[in-house]
């Protein structure tokens, strides 16, 4: 074995706001890993969204260097993480790149439902953990009861537990010490042959594709000719390095390190997360362990506003699918909307951080259609087709049965929030499959079908459970199911983009809670605008807006002239926000926000 | 002919001291305290010679004095500031010269003083004709008092209107038909009708957002609307704007440049302006706080903190919404001149919805349309 006992392999676990980031900073900031000129706030989460929403969704990595109290120099090497459950593989792969994590927890807060989603993982992977709590400088911090509440919670010692305060600097040192004496120096073997993981990728404007790899195994080198073991596609490699953070070629990483390669691979989708790198010639025996390949979950049209835009749509979405395999488009159609893309998505928080990046970086305005899952739809001739979207559903009579995907989803629950869970799933057509305890929590194993959780199940979750709760779900199959699909009526006119699949149990009450919906939606209009459901030719479920009573400034006189001439141009620019159905206004984020039920 | 010459030109004095705040407004009003009046001539007057040095020579065809409580001037103030206006412009053969008022004792014993130097109209706010709903209203006259002071102005004053607020706290239609019938008593020829609007802001719209100010929902206040509109028309006093009655010849006609898109010029603190000047059109707006524009006009000789450059496509909006309000409508020659487009679809449904009228190369309004003319508008301008 090669002696790696300089190196140490970390991630940092914690709740969003528990200050992860603000912790990375300060590491890289104590460790002069950047000077004080280039540090700027936050310096792992580059994308605008990532900072705005505080999470990060491509996983980043930095090498840090510390002199430790023993004398050592040590290479410490970070990998930030995603944090979000539809990005459990991602968390999953990251977490299998390293040896320990950091847990943040905030010393006010306590621990909270992502930290637990996330701490699982790293227990997964067998992770050396260090309890960190952070914020300890508030007034409210309660490090003793917080230090508790993550032996009962987690079950892990905390009686170790670094106290600092990321914002201050506080206790910065002692987390490094912590990193260098209590995590596991990594194994691995330099004279066997090369396996690495492929953690992550993105595209570079200059390089091309950026792939990060942990070595496992063996050595790779500038030149070396390595080949994909599931994508079985074979490249030279152009450079290897590392991240301090800006890239910095090495031109060489050995077992334990984390780094960077490029190989003129020109798209994210030909490397695979999960995948394992080895050499073209002398390739290791077994790849490693758990590679799932990315698959859409979530479909949902996307289309621009203003149908000019069409073109400028095409580009953006295809500049994104460069840095991003996991999403999936293809052209779409509706009568209501025009042209657009249909698109996939891993889950709804990916669905809603491209098309937040495509309103940002691109300046589309979009409308997004009601997300759907993947139907089979057996033909009564024997076909089976695969339905992406609603409103290519065939003929009622030629359709033998249709099957949707189900899941089997695993929740975390503090007891007593156990109830709200259980009818939540209940709700959703559950059907449990187990209820253990561990302590003051619950773990529910539920099959759920994935078309009752797709959309806004894990809003309810948190929402029931203020946050405690801990999601994950894998695919669990196909299921023939009672399905319809439903489609809404804006002032007698079907709008296409509105049309559901739903099971025929639950057809009225999501009718009826659309209409609600669409009814607080929709402005009122100078005449009445009736909204109903309908599965065939048959209404459900109806509503009706009723028209415009009153829309009138009583006093204005000569002051007022440019606040009301401004008041007029704000009114018309929201007006071009919307998008017409016959001679009804519909405002962009009804189409998504129809969905949501608060039930 | 440029544009503003087809409404004329008016000027507007702003007073922005009242006795104390009324939670529903959010005009530009400080609590009065013991302030130099002679100064404040003083000030105004220097203001208003530099919106003569702006404008050039013209002749004011009206004069008004709003505020704030410009009856709290003393009428040597008033006095003044008339004859400023005159030898600054000249004030036209039966200049419009109006001064709002509040009803209470003190003001009307200045009704004579004040006619005597000038003021030929008085606009009183009376607001309502029970002394609850004035006590709700943070009104500090009684009903008794408004009856009083509105006799002196009639006698003092050659016009006089009053407002009276509708849609209150409570109110229902039959309550405000009764108060409207009263209201018709006692009005001469002119009379503003103001749905309560909560405005941000104001203490009402605290108020509002806490649910304590139960004001009555759209449907009411629209059927209160339409009950107003028959009952004054019943009564010869039609609506000629959307809160203004009037019988025929009777309009306020400062308030006419207004919503003609005249021009005019406005002196005294959060004072607006619409100008023409040989540049092109402009807007006017000084500041706002009392102090502030008292320093701005000892240093600067005026307060003005923003000039707006109207380009046609503004002009032409502001035209359209201010137009619109008058049940004459608008002059599509006029707007068509200021390169205003319409929405030839949105214009068909309106008509055809009754809520538009197309004439003699005019657009109108109908009632019906005039209660939801911000929306028509939206809708409208292309």
């Amino acid at each position: 074995m090669t002696d790696l006992s300089h190196i140490r392999n970390f991630s940092i676990v914690a709740h969003i706001d528990h200050g992860k980031s603000t912790l990375a900073d300060r590491l890289i900031q104590a460790t002069g890993t950047v000077t004080e000129r280039e540090m700027k706030e936050q310096m792992l989460d580059t994308m605008d969204i990532e900072r705005e929403r505080g999470i990060t969704i491509k996983a980043q990595t930095v090498r840090l260097i510390y002199k430790a109290e023993d004398g050592r120099e040590y290479t410490l090497n970070l990998i930030d993480t995603p944090g979000h459950v539809d990005f459990t593989y991602e968390v999953s792969r990251s977490m299998r790149a390293v040896e320990g994590s950091l847990l943040v927890v905030d010393a006010s807060q306590g621990v909270e439902a992502q930290t637990l989603a996330n701490v699982y993982q790293a227990i997964d992977a067998d992770h050396e953990i260090v309890p960190v709590l952070n914020k300890i400088d508030l007034p409210a911090a309660e490090p003793e009861r917080v230090a508790e509440q993550i032996e009962d919670v987690i079950g892990i010692d905390a009686s170790d537990a670094v106290l600092i305060s990321a914002k201050t600097g506080l206790g910065i040192e002692k987390v490094l010490e912590a990193v260098v004496q209590r995590l596991p120096a990594p194994k691995g073997d330099a004279d066997a042959p090369l396996k690495a993981m492929l953690v992550d990728s993105w595209y570079d404007a200059y390089l091309g594709v950026v792939v990060l790899v942990r070595v496992m195994d063996g050595v790779l080198k500038k030149g070396d000719r390595i080949r994909m073991m599931q994508t079985g596609a074979a490249y030279q490699v152009d450079r290897v390095g590392v991240f301090t953070p800006k890239m910095l070629p090495t031109d060489i990483l050995r077992p334990g390190e984390i780094g960077f390669l490029t190989a003129s691979i020109k798209q994210v989708r030909d490397t695979r997360v999960g995948d394992t790198v080895t050499h073209e010639r002398k390739p290791c025996a077994k790849p490693l362990p758990g590679f799932k390949p990315a698959q859409p979950v979530v479909f949902c049209g996307l289309f621009p506003v203003d149908n000019n835009d069409f073109e400028a749509l095409r580009e953006a979405i295809e500049k994104l699918a460069l840095n991003d395999a996991s999403f999936s488009h293809e052209m779409e159609t509706s009568a209501a909307l025009g042209f657009g893309f249909r698109c996939g998505f891993l889950g709804l928080l990916h669905l809603e951080v491209i098309r937040d990046r495509l309103e940002r970086e691109y300046d589309i305005d979009l409308i997004t259609t009601a997300p759907s899952v993947v139907y089979m739809i057996h033909m009564t001739d024997g076909e089976v087709r695969e339905l992406h979207n609603p409103a290519d559903m065939p003929e009622v009579t030629k359709i033998d049965r249709i099957e949707e995907p189900w899941i089997k989803a695993t929740i975390l629950v503090p007891d007593e929030f156990l109830g709200d869970v259980l009818k939540l799933c209940q709700d959703r057509r559950g059907i449990q499959l187990e209820l253990t305890y561990a302590g003051a929590r619950a773990m529910v194993v539920y099959r759920l079908p994935l078309n009752e959780v797709v959309f806004d199940f894990y809003d309810r979750l948190k929402s029931v459970t203020k946050g405690y709760a801990s999601f994950d779900y894998q695919m669990d199959g196909y299921e023939a199911g009672n399905l319809v699909k439903m489609q809404i009526l804006v002032n007698d006119e079907p709008v296409d983009a509105l049309s559901t699949i739903v099971h025929r149990d639950k057809a009225e009450s999501r009718g009826r809670t659309m209409c609600e919906k669409l009814k607080e939606l929709i402005p009122q209009h100078m005449f009445k605008v009736p909204i109903q459901a309908a599965i065939g030719g048959r209404i459900i479920a109806r509503e009706t807006i009723s028209a415009l009573r009153k829309d009138v400034t009583a006093k204005c006189y000569g002051g007022d002239v440019t606040r009301k001439r401004k008041l007029l141009e704000k009114q018309k620019a929201g007006k071009k926000k919307m998008r017409q159905f016959g001679k009804v206004d519909i405002p962009q984020e009804a189409f998504i926000n129809a969905l949501k039920m608060d039930g | 002919m440029a544009d503003w010459e087809a409404a004329g030109f008016g000027v507007y004095v702003h007073w922005p001291f009242c006795l104390a705040k009324c939670p529903y407004c959010d005009f530009n009003s400080h609590v009065w305290r013991e302030e130099d009046q002679s100064a404040w001539a003083d000030a105004l007057e220097t203001e208003l010679a530099h919106m003569r040095a702006l404008t050039g020579p013209r002749v004011a065809e009206t004069l008004f004095f709003g505020g704030g409580t410009p009856s709290l001037m003393e009428a040597r103030v008033v006095g003044r500031l008339v004859e400023a206006v005159d030898r600054l412009w000249g004030l036209a053969p039966g200049a419009e010269v109006t001064l709002e008022a509040n009803p209470t004792s003190v003001e009307a014993g200045r009704f004579r003083d004040c006619a005597a130097a000038g003021v030929n109209r008085v606009s009183m706010g009376v607001q309502a004709l029970n002394d609850a709903d004035l006590k709700a209203l943070g009104r500090m006259h009684s009903a008794a008092e408004a009856r009083a002071a509105f006799g002196v102005a009639r006698e003092a004053f050659e016009r006089v209107s009053f407002d009276l607020i509708y849609a209150r706290m409570g109110q229902t239609a039959a309550d405000w038909e009764a108060e409207l019938a009263e209201a018709l008593e006692m009005a001469v020829d002119h009379l503003s009708l103001y749905q309560l609007t909560i405005e941000p802001g104001t203490r009402f719209a605290e108020m509002h957002a806490r649910g304590r100010l139960p004001v009555p929902a759209d449907d009411a206040a629209a059927e209160m609307y339409e009950v107003t509109q028959a009952v004054t028309a019943a009564a010869g006093m039609p609506a000629y704007e959307i809160s203004n009655h009037a019988r025929p010849g009777a309009e306020s006609r400062h308030n006419l440049v207004y919503w003609r898109y005249g021009d005019f010029a406005g002196a005294g603190p959060g004072a607006h302006g619409r100008l023409t000047l040989p540049g092109g059109r402009i807007g006017t707006s000084t500041r706002r706080d009392p102090a502030g524009w008292m320093a701005a006009v000892a240093a600067e000789g005026h307060a003005v903190e923003a000039e707006e450059a109207l380009s046609r496509e503004d002009q032409a909006a502001e035209y359209l919404l201010m137009s619109m309000r008058l049940v004459e409508g608008a002059d599509l020659t006029r707007f068509a001149a200021l390169g205003g487009k319409l929405d030839a679809g949105a214009v068909a449904d309106a008509v055809a919805s009754g809520r538009l009228e197309r004439q003699d190369g005019r657009l109108r309004a109908t009632a019906s349309g005039r209660i939801v003319l911000n929306r028509l508008l939206a809708d409208l301008l292309a």
